[in-house]
């Protein structure tokens, strides 16, 4: 499954570990919320990047005392009609403040790309290879949004009050 | 009439290349046809009984003549010649090509039109009260409110996949023409002690299975909050609502197996999280959406004039007291044009009268249609003064007949007819009882009475709330109906009762018809309506006389 990340098809440095495997010696994981709680300070004292694969219908405020030490939360779309992560990606980055990699996981599909970057996903473990070569194109399809999010994106009522103020000054 | 600017504009051009990509992709097999389902499903396009069937957005009704002159034209470029109005200002068509379909929607973007989010599981096409800005009495113009609630909720990140389906509707008068208690979310625009405009918030009401008249989660959020408040529950409902059982999915379970209060504790909570945040509208964002709107430069004329006092031909005056109401400017009249001639399917126009009834909106109504969840249109600004010549030119289109609000003016979905959820026919059974209730006389001795009618539980004909509801099942292979009497969707919005066992196809007109003689015998005045009737005796007496005989 291709992994784009800043626009681009990139090797996954996270080696996924299952909750009754030992940890590799060295290197990034990726580890379930249980193992995550589990072996807490284990996983703290390793010094490398830990990311977390978050259920999509647990609370991501369960997350919030964790996050300094996440670099990576993992969501998941189990089919891409389960929105469930696309709430669970605002909260983390709008809300809660989180700003290490969040990757949508699962049934990712070109045409939520956009919805997903505006929902503060950076990483995306796409489904087809087709659609993954396709990042840039379907990314870049839309210029104008109606809806504030964190993307930075200014939403179209606020881009009509910027023009009018240049207007008028 | 909103006005688009060139960010409306563009957003809607996008839409249509990026429908058209999907649309070659399917085409191509690279989508699988349940990939492709949810996204056709977000521009409006269901696989239906004989073909694709093509659901565009009359976002809260309002339309110019030159949209509607494009609808006509989709229906005669792509379709059979005919669209169908639909219960949620939405205009259906029955047999268009997969393969035409970007260019339909092409067409449309060229006037702002477009079928973003009127299917899907997602926030549907923002409804209003048909009349908004020129009825009487309102607090002020709901559409403007309806439009920022478009653009807000239009390919929105957080939610284009919730759990179900998703519809606002927004009224500003105290007569209910929206049915927000029907509805996902029901606004009603008001004025607090303060003099500030806000809306009361109502939540999980919606028909279908499970029918639920709306609870006020809110009864005043300011008008400022709106979007982050919406926001809110949108974010509860996508986390919390269910997604193991599609008949359980919608807000209205959630609401309903929570109780309105914890509901309500969660929402504001999330609430707290995002007021005051980048939702918030300020003065100068709302401005900006109201200056777009654009209002005729209305003569100063007066009520009752000269040319109306002459006109004394009865079929005009039959016509004018049905179908023609106050408007809030003097001189100037709402005229509904019925979409229910006698014998035909309710809701259907044919391309050469849209073309027609543009050409009218245009003479005698500044160029603006608007779209009734009763399936029917209406001329928003009419001189009262041209009302005999307006008449003359909308009965030799057919779309004169004076039932309007009277038991010929029936709601009802496609049914069998074109549906593929159908277990039975609703069209036809519309037809027979516009034929036996074609007599106007008889109809206004009988006064306001709504007939609905659904094919199949899922209730895209209202029938939970027609006065008279008719409900299609099917049992044995045959199809029969259930009767309810006694709902209504205005602001006293309630369900109807059972009145017994389903009765056969060929029945339902004569039990109708026994219903309605039922009540002409109980009704203690002439003034006093069906409904009311109904609430005061129960179902027990219609229950007698229907059955006594069967
Ligand atoms: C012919 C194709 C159609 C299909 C396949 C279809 C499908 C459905 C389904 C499955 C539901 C139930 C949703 C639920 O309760 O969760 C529904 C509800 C509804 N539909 Fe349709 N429908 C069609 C046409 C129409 C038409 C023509 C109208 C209007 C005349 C309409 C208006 C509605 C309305 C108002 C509801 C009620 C939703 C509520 O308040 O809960 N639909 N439809
Ligand atoms: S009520 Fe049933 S039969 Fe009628 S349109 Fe809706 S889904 Fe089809």
């Amino acid at each position: 499954m291709p992994l784009v990340k800043h626009g681009a098809i990139v090797a996954d440095d996270y080696v996924a570990v299952a909750d009754d495997a030992d940890l590799p010696a060295g290197g990034a994981v990726l580890v379930s919320a249980a193992r995550l709680f589990a072996e807490a300070e284990t996983l703290a004292m390793r010094n490398t990047p830990v990311g977390v694969a978050w259920p999509n219908n647990r609370d991501v405020a369960g997350l919030v005392p964790w996050l300094d030490q996440l670099s990576l939360i993992a969501l998941v779309f189990p089919t891409f009609k389960d929105g469930r992560a696309h709430s669970q990606g605002r909260r983390l980055r709008e809300i809660y403040g989180y700003r290490g990699e969040l990757r949508a996981t699962g049934q990712v599909l070109r045409d939520q790309f956009t919805f997903l970057l505006r929902n503060g996903f950076d990483a995306f473990a796409v489904t087809k290879e087709s659609d993954a070569q396709a990042f840039g194109e379907a990314t870049h399809r839309y210029t104008e949004f109606y809806q504030p999010t964190g993307d930075g994106h200014l939403s179209a009522l606020q881009l009509r009050k910027q023009r009018h103020k240049a207007v008028a000054t | 009439m909103y006005a688009y600017d060139e960010i409306d504009q563009t957003l809607v051009n996008e839409r249509v290349t990026e429908f058209r990509d999907q649309v070659r992709r399917r085409l191509s097999g690279e989508l699988t046809e349940d990939e492709f389902k949810p996204l056709r499903l977000m521009n409006g396009v269901y696989l239906q009984l004989h073909a694709y069937m093509f659901r565009v957005a009359i976002p809260y009704g309002t339309l110019s003549s030159a949209q509607l002159r494009k609808l006509a034209h989709v229906a005669r470029k792509y379709d059979r010649g005919y669209g169908h109005f639909t219960t949620r200002q939405n205009i259906q068509f029955n047999w268009i090509a997969l393969k035409d379909l970007p260019d339909a929607l092409a067409d449309l973007a060229e006037v702002g039109i477009h079928a973003m989010q009127t299917s899907g599981n997602c926030t549907r096409n923002v409804t209003a009260d048909q009349w908004a800005g020129v009825a009487p009495g309102e607090v002020e113009d709901p559409r403007v409110w309806a439009e920022i609630l478009r653009q807000h909720t239009a390919l929105h990140p957080e939610f284009s996949f919730l759990p179900r389906k998703f519809k606002f509707a927004i009224t500003a008068a105290d007569h209910d023409r929206a049915a927000i208690k029907v509805h996902d979310i029901g606004l009603k625009l008001i004025r607090n002690e303060q003099g500030e405009t806000g809306f009361e918030v109502l939540v999980g009401g919606g028909l279908g299975r499970s029918p639920f008249i709306a609870k006020t989660i809110k009864p005043f959020v300011a008008g400022r909050d709106i979007l982050s408040y919406v926001e809110a529950i949108l974010r509860v409902y996508n986390q919390y609502g269910r997604r193991d059982n599609i008949y359980k999915a919608r807000i209205k379970i959630l609401v309903h197996e929570l109780g309105i209060e914890k509901f309500a504790a969660e929402v504001e909570q999330t609430w707290r999280q995002i007021a005051e945040g980048p939702l918030t509208l300020d003065d100068e964002m709302i401005e900006d959406i109201r200056a777009r709107f654009v209002y005729p430069a209305y003569e100063r004329l007066s009520d009752d004039p000269a040319e109306l006092r002459a006109a004394a031909d009865p079929k005009f005056e039959a016509w004018r007291s049905n179908s023609v109401a106050p408007h809030r400017q003097p001189g100037y009249a709402i005229v509904t044009l019925s979409l229910k001639p006698v014998g035909g399917p309710p809701g259907d126009a044919t391309a050469d009268q849209m073309d027609a009834i543009a050409d009218l909106a245009d003479r005698y109504s500044f160029g603006e249609i608007r779209v009734g969840h009763e399936q029917n249109l209406a001329l928003p600004h009419v001189a009262q003064r041209d009302l005999p010549a307006l008449w003359s030119a909308l009965d030799a289109l057919g779309v004169a007949t004076p039932n309007v609000n009277l038991v010929s003016d029936i709601i009802a979905c496609p049914g069998l007819d074109y549906c593929s959820l159908a277990n039975a026919r609703s069209i036809p059974i519309a037809q027979e009882l516009t034929r036996r209730f074609s007599n106007h006389e008889t109809a206004k001795l009988i006064g306001r009475l709504h007939v609905n009618i659904s094919g199949c539980i899922n209730a895209c004909g209202h029938h939970h709330v027609g006065h008279i509801g008719i409900l299609g099942v099917e049992k044995n292979d045959q199809e029969v109906y259930q009767i309810t009497i006694g709902g209504r969707a205005d602001e006293h919005a309630r369900l109807g009762e059972l009145i017994g066992p389903a009765v056969p196809y060929a029945e339902v007109p004569d039990v109708i018809e026994d219903i309605v003689e039922a009540y002409l015998a109980l009704r203690d005045k002439p003034e006093e309506l069906f409904v009311d009737t109904v609430k005061r005796l129960g179902v027990q007496p219609f229950k007698e006389r229907v059955y006594a005989t069967r």
